[in-house]
């Protein structure tokens, strides 16, 4: 077992430990907090590949805003010590038979699966490239989703605000 | 770091294979909208490590990967907000968030 492989499992086996705590658990709180060491534990998968900038964007935007966002709507619409009613026996039935089925399927055709990479010399992921790339109009400039998804945010924003106001016009 | 030698691929998309999984799991199993969101937010999580995986293993010499999962992050975000502005506006008006007690459309 070398450095890379080990800081792999272990990261591999809190990913799959909390999320299965994070579904599991019956106090809503404490699943929101796994679901947090989850996506703690993704940004450290996104490091080991080198994709600095998406790492630094998944711990400030899911760890920093959706988990907090979470956790402000668990504490706005639930009891905190009220624990949530254990699944009916046939919904825990259909979804286990659902995720045991869909991963040993989807395991079995990746496996048979023989992935090519391709033989182009790598280019490197710092945040010169990805300003670059990101905003740049040529043949690997993504300009045009960039300002798409902005555009989408701000109706998302305005969109929500209007939802959850009290008093409708 | 040269991490092709050391993780296969493999290892990378069953990880991500079994969180989506748990997540569609999370939805099916519980009643609570929170909880649901929450299983929805592993699933998109489960996606984004294939997408970055894939980028790292098989196409490095672009960032298509690393694009799209800014940009999948991007909804997720816009999602969250969406869902949770209507979680509050159904406990407005039913005082609950269980999907089960939620079955009127007028009031």
């Amino acid at each position: 077992m070398t450095g890379p492989k080990i800081i792999f499992f272990v990261l591999a086996t809190a990913i799959v430990v909390f999320s299965i705590l994070s579904i599991a658990s019956r106090k809503i709180l404490r699943a929101a907090i796994h679901l947090l060491f989850v996506l703690v534990a993704m940004a450290g998968l996104y490091y080991m590949m080198n994709f600095q900038f998406l790492a630094a964007v998944q711990l400030i935007l899911y760890a920093g805003g959706i988990v907090v966002l979470i956790i402000f709507s668990i504490l706005l619409t639930s009891q905190i010590n009220s624990k949530l009613d254990p699944p009916k026996k046939s919904h825990l039935l259909s979804g286990a038979v659902t995720a045991v089925g869909g991963i040993v399927l989807a395991t079995i055709t990746i496996l048979q699966f023989a992935f090519k990479p391709s033989q182009e010399p790598a280019i490197s992921t710092n945040m010169r490239t990805v300003g670059r790339q990101l905003l740049g109009t040529d043949v690997y400039g993504y300009a045009l989703p960039f300002e798409v998804i902005s555009i989408l945010l701000l109706a998302a924003l305005v969109g929500s605000i209007f939802i959850a106001r009290k008093n409708k016009i | 770091m040269n991490l092709q030698a050391e993780i296969p691929l493999d290892y990378l998309v069953v990880l991500s294979t079994i969180v989506f999984f748990i997540g569609l799991m999370g939805v099916l199993i519980r009643r609570n909208l929170i909880t649901m969101l929450m299983g929805i937010e592993l699933m998109l999580n489960a996606v984004n490590i294939n997408f970055v995986a894939f980028n790292h293993y098989l196409f490095p010499h672009r960032l298509e990967g690393h694009f799209f999962a800014l940009i999948v992050m991007a909804i997720a975000a816009a999602e969250a907000a969406i869902a949770i502005s209507l979680i509050i506006n159904i406990y407005r008006q039913f005082a609950t968030v269980s999907v089960d007690d939620v079955d009127e459309l007028k009031h």
